[in-house]
């Protein structure tokens, strides 16, 4: 089995090599089958590696396999080497998995680009590099797929590249993710410092011997890894990037900025686990960075109007759960939401895509409306996601992994009541704003005509991605509800288990009150937005201060520009001439300058010749007599 | 003797094209690119003879040694170890680009050009081989005057001004070279009883410690070496140099002439004045940093396109100079590591400006835009090259970089943290080469220009799989310098 993990990433690879060598010469169909194969294949390859994983497990729970040695210098080694454990295992099934339907519901969705052939080249590239940051077994490796991911993703958020605000936000999102990687960065670089390796499982087992619990150089450690994180995964204050990121095609925002890159931060500080154990302040960073952002950006999704927008500051606050329950140390859970997650999140930015082509380009939730009969499919599924995202009880696979994590952060060791009462009010505001959205798209008047009708190939994905949807949680139940725990069991392989606090109150009552804010935010939606009241809502003139400022998300991108764009674009403009090298002019102009003054001394005129000698003379004997 | 060939073949074929020229004009550019593949083919069959040695990082793979000038302990002295055999491969492979890449922007005085740009190749492959410091000297001026001859003659419109001040920033810096030189040369024959020699292995020798004559002669060397490089405030000729130069002159003066400055600190300023250059290591770190983070702000300012890639070889360049004195194993691997990447994915991007200059007859990136449209090649080629600018694993500079901060930051976390900032600002100013040039609307209204020809694609295919073979698979480099380093990093 372990000659197979290589042919994982090989796949995608091989299909980026293809498409971008000879992409120009081939026709669509075959595009097609290189773009969407590859990434099947590779899932295919998963699955077999999956399901003989659960069979037989490994020894030492992981596969592991040597591709060459990249670089070894002094004491610094450096391999191409794959690992597969558990959680690995669970990150690049969904990379897989997700990412070949969504491959497939690509090659109908962009039928009628004419660069069809680089889409699917940085597509596969994308899906390659994920891969390989998820199975590498040291930090560079990782850290290539990190920068590879960043990459492809500025490629397609750009990929409309004619359009300047598309290239603007592609940009913005290289370089805020950019500054998150270089304390990542600066992160290894002191890891390396104190243990002397970059490999993960050295650095896993090293660091409780050597560092001290709480010491300073773990906690600087843990907290650039975790910045790290955080610009990968949009979290506060390096979130701005990702609402900007929906410029590219619907495809690529649920396949990177959904399902899978934007959790790149979460596998980071999952995979080092061991390392943010070791300080207990990162681990209270962590959670409050998740408590902040699941409700800054919920608050923002609140106000949005364009239909990608709200599902991109819902996938923030999404992914700052995950980063609360990793804070409180309630890891399983937090991986468990990024397997549910990436399903519903997948299927409604997929949908999202069908309705907006349907309606020739219309991002804009109040132009759409009445969708319900006339895109029966895309209503059905995107309920199914809607239904996840806002944590319906029982019915939905949402509501298992969030209600894990709102009873861990209270109950587990790192939680605590503040935490809860912010993931609550994050939940009451996710089932608002998918209320919101589900009634204005589906019911009321038709706003927008439909212009056409989705193709099969990208209902199909839709279909599937929408039972995962509901079904994906029935592998792992509350404790008191019934005892499944399929999931966790393989997490905990790799990951520790979640350390309770001593007398834990009844999970019943947690369970109650969850569903009821659940319920009550999605009947308040319904009283706001049911039938024409929406729109007066949305108008409502006493409102528009806030609503213009969570619109705005919070008015970071303004301080930004105020206090980091400005300053740059005033420093590098007035010095574009290069300072110093005014100085180097200036010596060059004062010899010219001297030598003007002194060649007026040769002008061929012999009295003044005479005057000088005579001068000079007079100089001299007047020296001499003086001294 | 393959050494001597390989000089000779430049300097012969250099000659050769000058004559032919005066008949036939196409018959010249195949005399240079005949003899720029001889000398590029030559080394690389040495390589496969001698693979095993190689490889070892084995000190002197090759030691050719006649007398010169005898009267003054003057030889004629060439060697080679694994530093050596990297910056010649690195020269031969540039020379080939350099002559394909001129192949159609020269049409005056042709002769002349590939005469030039020969024994500029020439003088550069000397430096990097002699082994006697007066041979040293005179290659160093044979690899300069020639290269005045090319900016001034084939450079773009303000020629003049570049041509001098490149002229007079390095023979000032020659100077001071040759100062130090000679005061090196006297100090050891009167230590060493009236053995008075240039040779490079009896001066190192010399007893010098770290007094006050070590230091002044050492930074007569440094300096010299560092305006080569250059270092921040000594950088101010390479802009006007870099963006006047015609394509092939931009090619060599970023992907070696540079190389030559980092290289003349590795092989003379640490190993002849090891405790002087201790001394004064952190004030060069510092300054590398200073280069890197302000060579990365001018870049972002500029819109001349030459000009930003210029900027961009300043800020690179301050990696080179805090991994050299960052006195690491790792560093220094690092740093050689950088300026083969640093030569290869610059002279790239140099190549691309040029082709964009036959292509738009501007360098004014305010004046592009919307060029992928027309040119998708071109426009993927350019990504990958902006892309190793800014570090993106995969890609070698990725290796060199991470290396160099790596050892830095175990002598100076605080300065290789700064450094680490630089590679945010260097994604600043990639990023906008490609949304200025590459993406937004297509502006001209003429005929959109064509995209990459297959001699252009010749030469951007050879960089690009350099440039990821780097990235992917560099242990070769490092076993082969490994010898080098070690001594080096020993001091």
């Amino acid at each position: 089995m372990n000659q197979l993990l290589a042919y994982i990433p090989a796949f995608p690879l091989l299909g980026f090599i293809l498409l971008s060598l000879f992409g120009r010469k081939l026709t669509n169909p075959v595009i097609a089958i290189i773009g969407a194969g590859t990434v099947c294949l590779a899932a295919i390859t998963t699955i077999v590696l999956g399901v003989s994983f659960l069979q037989t497990p490994p020894q030492g729970g992981a596969w592991q396999q040597l591709l060459w040695s990249w670089f070894r210098v002094g004491t610094l080694s450096v391999d191409l080497s794959l690992r597969i454990d558990a959680l690995t295992l669970i990150f690049i099934f969904i990379i897989t998995f997700v990412g070949a339907l969504i491959h497939i519901y690509s090659t109908f969705f962009m039928r009628h680009d004419a660069d069809y052939a680089r889409f699917f080249a940085s597509m596969n590239l994308f899906v390659c590099s994920m891969l390989l940051l998820v199975m590498a077994d040291n930090l560079v490796l990782l850290y290539l797929g990190w920068e590879g991911v960043g990459l492809c993703s500025y490629l397609l958020i750009g990929f409309w590249y004619d359009v300047p605000s598309n290239c603007r936000a592609a940009n913005k999102a290289f370089l805020i993710t950019r500054i998150g990687d270089t304390a990542l960065l600066i992160g290894l670089f002191l890891l390396f410092k104190e243990l002397g390796s970059l490999n993960m499982g050295t650095i896993l087992q090293q660091a409780p011997k050597h560092f001290v619990s709480g010491g300073a150089s773990i906690t600087l450690i843990t907290i650039l890894l975790m910045v790290g994180g955080m610009g990968k995964s949009a979290q506060l204050p390096l979130q701005t990037w990702l609402p900007d990121a929906m410029a590219g095609p619907s495809p690529v925002s649920a396949l990177i900025h959904a399902a899978t890159m934007v959790t790149a931060g979460v596998y980071l500080i999952a995979r080092m686990n061991g390392l943010f154990q070791l300080s207990p302040v990162t681990m209270a960073i962590v959670a409050i960075v998740g408590a902040i952002t699941l409700f800054v950006a919920g608050c923002s999704a609140l106000a949005q109007t364009d239909i990608k927008r709200i599902l991109a500051y819902s996938t923030i606050s999404q992914i700052g759960y995950m980063f609360l329950a990793l804070g409180v140390g309630a890891w399983s859970a937090a991986i468990f939401h990024f397997f549910t997650h990436a399903f519903f999140k997948a299927l409604l930015f997929l949908a999202a895509g069908v309705i907006i082509e349907a309606l020739h380009h219309e991002h804009n939730i109040f132009m759409m409306g009445g969708l319900r009969k006339r895109m029966p499919e895309v209503f059905l599924t995107f309920l199914a996601g809607a239904a996840a995202l806002s944590a319906l009880p029982l019915v939905s696979a949402g509501f298992y992994s969030k209600d894990a994590i709102l009873w861990y952060s209270w109950s587990a060791a790192g939680g605590n009541p503040v935490l809860w009462l912010m993931a609550l009010a994050g939940a009451f505001i996710t089932a608002l704003y998918s209320t919101r959205l589900m009634l204005v798209v589906f019911w009321g008047d038709m706003r927008s005509p439909v212009h056409e009708q989705p193709d099969k190939g990208m209902i199909i994905p839709l279909i599937v991605l929408a039972f995962f949807s509901v079904t994906a949680g029935f592998i792992e139940w509350p404790h008191n509800l019934f005892h499944l725990t399929l999931f966790s069991d393989q997490v905990q392989q790799v990951l520790p288990q979640t350390v309770m606090k001593e007398n834990e109150p009844s999970e019943w009552l947690f369970q109650g009150i969850a569903a009821l804010v659940t319920l009550s935010g999605v009947y308040l939606g319904y009283v706001l937005y049911y039938g024409k009241s929406g729109v007066r809502w949305q108008q409502s003139p006493g409102l528009s201060a806030t609503r213009d400022f969570l619109f705005s998300g919070w008015k970071f991108d303004q301080l930004y520009n105020y206090v980091f764009v400005k300053p740059y674009l005033f420093l590098t403009r007035i010095n574009k001439g290069d300072v110093i090298d005014k100085l180097y002019n200036a010596i060059a102009q004062g010899s010219m300058r001297l030598n003007s003054w002194f060649s007026v001394s040769q002008n061929g005129s012999l009295r003044m010749y005479i005057v000088g000698v005579l001068a000079g003379i007079l100089f001299i004997i007047t020296l001499q007599l003086l001294l | 003797m393959i050494l001597v060939w390989m000089i000779s073949i430049l300097l012969i074929g250099g000659v050769a094209c000058w004559l032919v020229a005066q008949r036939n004009q196409l018959a010249c550019k195949w005399t240079a690119l005949v003899a720029v593949i001889a000398a590029f083919l030559l080394p690389i069959i040495w390589y496969i003879q001698h693979t095993p040695a190689v490889g070892a990082g084995n000190n002197w793979l090759i030691d050719y040694q006649v007398k010169w000038i005898p009267a003054y302990g003057i030889g004629f002295h060439l060697a080679m170890d694994g530093l050596g055999f990297i910056m010649i491969l690195l020269t031969s492979l540039l020379g080939v680009l350099a002559v394909l890449c001129s192949w159609n922007e020269i049409r005056e005085k042709t002769g002349f050009f590939f005469f030039n740009l020969l024994w500029t190749l020439a003088g550069i492959g000397g430096v990097f081989v002699a082994m006697d410091l007066f041979l040293f000297y005179f290659f160093w001026e044979v690899m300069l005057v020639p290269m005045y001859f090319l900016i001034a003659i084939w450079g773009d419109f303000n020629r003049r001004y570049a041509a001098y001040k490149f002229f007079i920033f390095t023979q000032t810096g020659g100077l001071l070279m040759l100062l130090s030189i000679l005061a090196l040369y006297f100090i050891h024959g009167q230590q060493h009883s009236g053995n008075y020699t240039f040779d490079y292995f009896a001066l190192l020798n010399t007893t010098l410690g770290n007094g006050a004559t070590a230091r002044w002669i050492m930074l007569g060397f440094l300096i010299a070496f560092v305006i080569k490089l250059p270092m921040v405030p000594l950088h101010s000729w390479l802009p006007d140099a870099h963006s006047e130069a015609p394509t092939a002159g931009s090619l060599i003066l970023a992907g070696l002439l540079l190389k030559t400055g980092a290289y003349g600190i590795i092989r003379f300023v640490l190993p002849l004045f090891p405790d002087a250059s201790a001394s004064i290591a952190w004030w060069a770190m510092l300054l590398g940093v200073v280069g890197i983070v302000y060579g990365a702000l001018l870049a972002y300012a500029q819109t001349d396109l030459k000009r930003l890639i210029a900027y961009t070889s300043v800020s690179h360049m301050g990696f080179v100079l805090l991994g050299v004195f960052a006195f690491r194993q790792m560093a220094l691997q690092g740093v050689v590591m950088q300026l083969l990447t640093h030569g290869v994915s610059t002279g790239a991007l140099f190549v691309l400006a040029g082709m964009l200059k036959e292509r738009l007859h501007t360098r004014d990136i305010n004046q592009m835009g919307g060029l992928w449209t027309a040119m998708p090649r071109m426009g993927a080629l350019a990504m990958v090259f902006v892309m190793a600018s800014l570090g993106l694993p995969m890609l070698g500079n990725f290796v060199a970089e991470f290396l160099i901060l790596l050892g830095a930051f175990e002598v100076s976390p605080v300065l290789a943290v700064i450094a680490s900032a630089g590679l945010v600002l260097s994604a600043l100013y990639s990023l906008r080469i490609m949304q200025k040039v590459f993406y937004g609307q297509i502006q001209t209204i003429t005929a959109p220009p064509a995209d990459v020809s297959p001699r252009e694609w010749i030469i951007m295919a050879s960089l690009t799989i350099a440039i990821v073979f780097l990235g992917l698979y560099p242990q070769p480099v490092f076993d082969i310098v490994s010898g080098v380093v070690q001594q080096v990093a020993r001091l």
